[in-house]
């Protein structure tokens, strides 16, 4: 038992817990009636698949893709007559980083709408709470 | 110089908005000089770019001249599939900033250098979604206009814009993290993200184009184009934020942001899966073709249900999302469904940005938000009447408008692959639109007077008509671009027979089949 549960679990972790963020985030934003933990939601679901994308990149016992001027991997001195193309297995893929460096920034500008939009919101109804809003939008149109 | 024009058209309305973020605020009326510098800039670029793929064939452009698959350069490709979409998104972009000349947002002007940088970030970024040749960048890009365009909807004056912007935001962000999450699951199974390459590689590598990662990853992308392009049942965001936005937002964000969608799934089909592997290896599409179904039935009831003609429009829009969604997945041999979802791209484009800046000159001028308000409209604004009745004509489908001849290709894919419940849901919405509009026509010629006090502040002209029924001045500069959009929808019509042809030359079954009629 203890066997099969660290190789499903173990072996994934990353990809573990990221669909359990997933899903709790996505949970969080449809079910949330504060629209700040809402949004809290969104940010957890957003973080989720940065997650899956950086686990992508990693290599068990790899290193920064950086080389050196002679195109090495500074590190890995005893590859240095390989040449940068053989040594593609020591080091991690940078290409998932990148992206999700994008991603970050995205998520980010995302959610400095989002809250300025919640802030504008409270100034002109006084609430965040959805049920209160809907309450309030219902009384101002009373036919729909 | 013509090399360059795939750059020119995504970075002049960049450079535009940076410009008005730094001086706009000094001086408001350089706002739509520059805005209409750039976006002229990426119109000539883009009908350059056209007359280039008419000549020469596909273009691709590396940016820095990072040439693919290297991962890290960003490709840009134009072919006979995209540049009609880049000329509509630049010609339906200029012409709304041309009807918003004073307004922005709404009653302070002194949002307007605000607007129009949000505006021209929008254009940018649609641009690229639709240029781009990576799928990571298309995530980035379709970012980009969805945060440009939350901005654009929020900045009304009225109390519900915000709440519609938040939903939108919500449900926007959650449609573009499926897609991204979709991108994932294809990156790790294939190993690249230019979409040339992705399906190179599915089509050679059985074991990968067979696997449920990759499956996973297509279902992943699709549900999160479907939400941005509010497909029946995920299209709960659109009817709010586009019916209490800005006119000038709504014209902008109707006709682009869910057709750029549809092309972006059209793109996703045949340039990343591949039409062989969807219609081989998933096999699905009579399932979403009843999806399709579903949606326009939907949409159209729900059109029905509507007395504000801003909320019926946005019913509409739901119920066409389903005609292309329906006609890209029929999967008939000939491509004619594809051809036809292709074609109502412009089409619905064309006709929806007349209806809604009819609709917003309608809530300008008259006051007339609820469709009863139009009474007497044909003698108020013959005009714009004009422009009105053409693109209901369109909608309905009556020929020589492009409305009818997108149909009429639909139809034919419907017919020829044996989805008779997308044939009959088409003509049945042809009905309803039918019943729409001639209500609406109805009201406008023979409607009664409008109540006292309801909004008779224009010139009157009227020569020969009855006193009470003045005409009401509406300025050139929200006439010409509705005219303008009326025009097109006639000679998109007229013309139909070229443009799809060039729009198949992009499609792999289609160039095989016979040739348009």
């Amino acid at each position: 038992m203890a066997e099969f549960l660290w190789k499903t679990i173990g072996h994934h972790f990353n990809f573990w817990v990221y669909i359990v963020l997933l899903m709790l985030g996505l949970w969080a934003t449809i079910a949330k009636n504060n629209l700040v933990k809402k949004l809290m939601g969104l940010s957890i679901f957003q973080s989720a698949i940065i997650l899956l994308y950086v686990s992508i990149g990693t290599k068990e016992g790899a290193t920064i893709p950086i080389l050196d001027h002679h195109g090495h991997i500074p590190s890995e001195s005893h590859h240095a007559d390989v040449g940068p193309e053989i040594a593609a297995h020591g080091v991690a893929n940078p290409l998932p980083h990148v992206l999700m460096l994008t991603a970050i920034v995205v998520g980010v500008a995302t959610l400095g709408v989002a809250l300025s939009l919640v802030q504008a919101i409270y100034r002109d109804f006084g609430t965040v709470e959805e049920d209160e809003l809907l309450r309030e939008i219902k009384s101002l149109h009373p036919d729909g | 110089m013509a090399d360059q024009f795939p750059a020119i058209l995504v970075l002049a309305p960049l450079f535009g908005a940076l410009l008005l973020g730094l001086v706009g605020d000094r001086d408001h009326r350089l706002c739509l000089p520059v805005v209409a510098a750039s976006l002229g800039t990426s119109l000539y670029a883009a009908v350059g770019l056209l007359r280039r793929v008419l000549a020469e064939g596909p273009v691709n452009y590396f940016l820095g001249g990072w040439e693919e698959p290297l991962g890290i350069g960003i490709v840009l490709r134009a072919d006979s599939m995209n540049t009609p979409v880049l000329v509509l998104v630049a010609a339906v972009a200029l012409l709304v900033a041309c009807f918003s000349r004073r307004p922005a947002g709404a009653r302070d002007s002194e949002k307007s250098p605000q607007y129009y940088t949000l505006f021209l970030l929008l254009c940018t970024a649609l641009f690229g979604i639709t240029i781009t040749a990576d799928a990571f960048n298309l995530f980035v890009l379709v970012e980009v206009s969805a945060l440009s365009s939350y901005g654009l909807v929020a900045i009304g004056s009225s109390r519900r814009c915000k709440i519609a912007a938040l939903n939108y935001l919500i449900m926007g962000t959650v449609g573009a993290s499926f897609y991204l999450l979709g991108t994932g699951y294809l990156y790790l199974s294939v190993g690249s993200l230019s979409m040339p390459d992705i399906q190179t590689i599915l089509a050679s590598n059985e074991a990968a184009a067979s696997s449920r990662a990759v499956r996973t990853a297509f279902v992943l992308m699709l549900v999160g184009i479907w939400i941005k392009m509010a497909f029946f049942p995920l299209y709960g965001w659109l009817p709010n934020a586009y019916s209490y936005c800005p006119s000038a937002t709504s014209s902008l964000l109707a006709p682009l942001m869910t057709k750029v969608s549809v092309y972006v799934m059209v793109r996703v089909m045949t340039g990343v899966f591949g039409l062989d592997w969807i219609f081989g290896h998933l096999g699905w599409n009579h399932l979403v073709v009843w999806f399709a179904v579903v949606a326009i039935l939907a949409g159209s009831i729900l059109a029905l249900a509507q007395r504000e003609l801003k909320k019926m429009l946005c019913y509409l829009i739901v119920a066409e999302v389903g005609y292309m969604v329906g006609g890209a997945w029929l999967g008939d041999a000939g491509s004619w469904g594809l051809t036809g979802a292709l074609y109502h791209i412009l089409a619905d484009g064309l006709m929806t940005l007349t209806l809604f800046l009819a609709a917003g000159i309608f809530a300008k001028r008259l006051g007339a938000i609820e469709i009863g308000d139009l009474s007497g409209l044909f003698r108020k604004m013959p005009l714009v009447s004009v422009g009105f009745v053409v693109a209901g004509l369109a909608m309905i489908g009556v020929p020589p408008t492009c409305g009818f001849f997108s149909k009429f290709y639909l139809i034919r894919g419907g017919i020829e692959s044996g989805q008779w419940g997308y044939v009959v849901a088409l003509l049945v919405s042809s009905l309803v639109n039918a019943v729409l509009f001639f209500r609406i026509f109805e009201i406008a010629h023979f409607g009664k007077n409008p109540p006292e006090g309801h909004a008779h502040h224009g010139e009157s002209e009227g020569e020969g008509h009855e006193a009470a029924i003045a005409r009401v001045a509406v300025p050139a500069h929200a006439l010409a671009p509705l005219l303008l959009a009326a025009a097109g929808i006639v000679l998109l019509g007229v013309f139909n027979g070229p443009v799809v042809d060039f729009l198949r030359e992009s499609l792999p079954a289609a160039s095989a089949a016979a040739p348009a009629p």
